[in-house]
């Protein structure tokens, strides 16, 4: 009894776990905001490759602080993680997120990591590790997942078969905006599943009546009058699961099964006419559908009970063409999957951009074998083996498509070789000898920056000669020397004349002296714009040179990597598609096996069933022919 | 009759799963197994993709010349974008339409790469057109130019766009 709410309850989970990252408000690093562009599309994989890059080239960072990604650094950790886990690699997801719990961060991030790893591993079914991680959350924790932590708590507790825990937790939770219909609802399976037959009836009755226009209460709604209705039924409590199961939506996605647990409440009391009525209704519908087969045998039953065997029979006579057409109609479906036809419509990329491609997979004349699986589809297990098989079939069309870029990559670097490799000789050649001519005009202009420097702190005003008062220096001290030669020729009134010369000169050099050092500071100003212009044009010589080098050289070694790299990831895709594709036949050929057996079953009974009522109907009419 | 056909209406709806449950089970293991390494491949392949982004940037954008557009919307903001135009000096740089998803992440708080390319160092031209419609309505398209300068290293430059307004175009262009 306890199986169908469980597994009813984890497809609530799934519901509830879905998050997204939020909009940073303030947002300071761009190509983080472009992983978080790629995100809000679903393109997880293009999220991640650039977010994964941008923080392992922000983690070799000699400074990340200065960095633009500092600021969302924990942000971008956790999105990473988040990434990982929509992108289905739990393994990385969990990496990433134990690396946050395990920095130095703040207690709010370190609690919201905690969570998102209690998250992973119940996804994973690992309860015990799940549980464990939810009890390193301590202190402050951050406003909006307060609930979902609570929630997750629950129903750890009721994987666990700990339902008296599960029960403590989930009546905190009966007045949560985001939870409510949902923890109603998991309440009263956990009151199941703790033997509390009266408070877990009490609780879906309670579930059942939540006022909400939202789509999905309003399924959790139906499913709890459901479920309630279903123990009545079981325990043979009939007349009180019959309004239960009416207040399930006609057309809700339980809506089948009630009408079908409807009908046998009705019949279980031997109010056969009112269980006509929703027979009735379910014999329309999807004929594909089990409710709806068993409707089928059912409503002439129903018929046949009331001594109506013509009508029974005729219905019977309906039911068994329909089974047997779709016997058929599973045949072909067996074929088609054998034939590969199945996953080649799974990857059809029309028909993915709806999000509600696996209902219209349903629609698709030439998928045929879609028709019965629609359930198999939303099981957990085929839909993780689809979704990995969706995967690597993006994989191999990204990889498939980087292969045929190789090509022009090699192209492109060897034009770019052809191009530069005659020309550089010679343009290396010349700039060899402007380069020496600048070193030396470089270290002139260095020399002369120096004396200036020096002239400022030791003035030396002979330094600041004309060319022309440098040779009258040297002249008049040659003079002197000679003078003072023994036997010279020199008179005094020479001498005194030259030190009348020599005493002018440095007259002249030392009262213009300051004058004079202005203007050498100002042409060696001029000189250094000139210089720092020649500089740059300088640099840019040797950027655009060296540019020019990488723009061919050092590419053959990781082009010729990846190109290998490629090859090989290809190989390994193509691999692992063929043997998940495979499984997801096996599968898929198990079920339409089961059902078809199931249908040729109920195709015997039928055919039974058709020729009693004949019997039937014709000893009916013997009879009111003997009384005529 | 009865008893039986309603014991295998209930077994279906309350033991339904379990039989979908026993095929599955037949090959869970192996689809866990499976589900490992395909997790492994899907990070080989995020680690050739970063690597060939890498050889990409350094092949077609060295970092001498290499600009990049990027567009954002102001938070909260109530219009519709349709389209961005970048010109550079002139010239056409790219031109893209938006879908409702792009839309929708970019008003999410995403940032869109609208545009990679090389430029020589100097100053340089922008121009941007920004055409969608307003909340009552009106169809707009707004222009506005941008003197922008680019040096040695890469120039990120991050287009903020928002609602067109008298004596606003609603298109700012920062340096990032």
């Amino acid at each position: 009894m306890f199986r169908a709410p469980l597994s009813l309850t984890g497809l609530v989970l799934v519901a509830c776990l879905a998050t997204s990252p939020s909009r940073s408000d303030e947002l300071k690093d761009l190509y983080f905001g472009e992983a978080l562009y790629y995100a809000h599309q679903g393109d997880f994989f293009a999220a991640l490759e650039r977010l994964d890059t941008e923080v392992k080239q922000h983690d070799g960072l000699d400074e990340p602080d200065l960095d633009s990604l500092y600021f969302h650094i924990d942000d971008a950790h956790f999105s990473l993680g988040d990434f990982e886990l929509r992108y289905r690699m739990h393994h990385r997801a969990g990496r990433a997120i134990r690396a946050v719990l395990e920095g130095a961060v703040d207690e709010l991030v370190r609690n919201d990591a905690a969570y998102r790893l209690a998250r992973i591993h119940f996804q994973k079914g690992q309860m015990e590790d799940a549980m464990r991680a939810l009890e390193r959350i301590d202190g402050r924790v951050p406003e909006a997942i307060r609930d979902d932590i609570e929630f997750l708590r629950a129903n750890i507790y009721l994987a666990q078969g700990q339902p008296a825990d599960s029960v403590v937790v989930l009546k905190r939770l009966q007045d949560s905006d985001g939870y409510g219909g949902f923890a109603a609802y998991n309440l009263g399976i956990a009151y199941l599943q703790d033997g509390q037959r009266q408070a877990a009836l009490q609780q879906l009755e309670r579930a059942g009546q939540i006022a909400t226009s939202d789509p999905a209460e309003l399924a959790i709604r139906d499913k709890s009058n459901l479920v309630l209705g279903t123990a009545l039924l079981e325990a043979g409590e009939y007349d009180q699961a019959i309004p239960f199961l009416d207040r399930v939506r006609l057309d809700g996605p339980f809506s089948n099964q009630a009408l079908l647990s409807s009908g046998w409440a009705n019949l279980s009391i031997e109010n056969l006419e009112r269980a006509v009525v929703p027979w009735s209704i379910l014999a329309e519908r999807e004929v594909t559908d089990r409710a709806t087969q068993e409707a089928m045998l059912a409503l002439p039953y129903a018929y046949g009970k009331l001594n109506i065997h013509g009508r029974a029979a005729v219905h019977y006579g309906q039911a068994l063409d329909s089974f047997s057409a779709e016997v058929e109609k599973l045949n072909t479906s067996i074929e088609s999957i054998r034939a590969g036809k199945f996953l080649e419509a799974l990857i059809r990329e029309e028909i993915r951009k709806d999000k509600d491609w696996v209902i219209r997979l349903r629609s698709l004349p030439e998928t045929p074998e879609t028709y019965y699986l629609m359930e198999l589809l939303a099981s957990h297990d085929f839909q993780t083996g689809l979704q990995n098989f969706l995967d690597l079939a993006d994989l191999r069309r990204k990889l498939v498509a980087w292969q045929a870029s190789f090509d022009s990559f090699d192209d492109m670097v060897a034009i770019r070789h052809n191009h530069y490799e005659p020309l550089l000789p010679e343009v290396d050649t010349q700039f060899r000898g402007l380069d020496s001519r600048l070193r030396l005009r470089i270290e002139q202009h260095k020399m002369l920056v120096r004396r200036r420097d020096d002239l400022l702190t030791t003035p030396r005003p002979e330094f600041l000669a004309t060319r022309g008062e440098q040779a009258v220096l040297k002249r008049l001290e040659q003079i002197e020397v000679q003078a003072q030669s023994p036997g010279s020729a020199v008179s005094e009134s020479m001498a005194t004349r030259i030190k009348r010369l020599k005493g002018l000169l440095t007259w002249t050099l030392e009262t213009e002296y300051h004058e004079r050092f202005t203007q050498f500071d100002r042409n060696l100003r001029g000189l250094d714009a000139a210089m720092a212009v020649v500089q740059e044009q300088y640099d840019e010589y040797v950027r655009t040179r060296q540019a020019a080098t990488h723009s061919y050289v050092g590419y053959e070694k990781p082009i010729s990597r990846l190109r290998a790299h490629v090859s090989n990831s290809i190989e390994n895709v193509d691999l692992l598609m063929a043997r998940q594709g495979n499984q997801l036949e096996v599968v898929a050929v198990e079920e339409l096996l089961a059902r078809r057996s199931h249908l040729e079953n109920y195709g015997d009974k039928a055919r039974f069933a058709l020729a009693d009522s004949y019997d039937r109907a014709t000893q009916a009419q013997a009879k009111i022919g003997e009384r005529k | 009759m009865s008893r039986l056909i309603r014991t295998l209406v209930l077994a279906l709806l309350v033991c339904g799963p379990i039989s979908v449950g026993t095929a599955q089970d037949l090959s869970g293991d192996n689809m866990r197994s499976l589900d490992g390494q395909v997790q492994e491949i899907k990070s080989d392949v995020l680690n050739i993709a970063s690597e060939l982004s890498n050889l990409e940037e350094r092949l077609l954008y060295p970092s001498g010349t290499q600009i990049a557009v990027f567009v954002s919307i102001v938070e909260n903001e109530q219009f519709r974008l349709d389209a961005v135009k970048i010109e550079i000096n002139g010239e056409l740089a790219t031109h893209h339409i938006y879908s409702f998803n792009e839309l929708e992440a970019l008003q999410k708080g995403g940032v869109q790469r609208i545009y990679t390319g090389n430029i020589p160092s100097g100053d340089h031209q922008l121009g941007v057109t920004m055409i969608g419609k307003l909340k009552n309505g009106t169809d707009f398209n707004t222009s506005d130019n941008f003197l922008i300068a680019k040096g040695v290293k890469p120039k990120a430059l991050g287009v903020t766009l928002s609602r067109p307004q008298s004596g606003n175009t609603g298109i700012q262009v920062g340096d990032w």
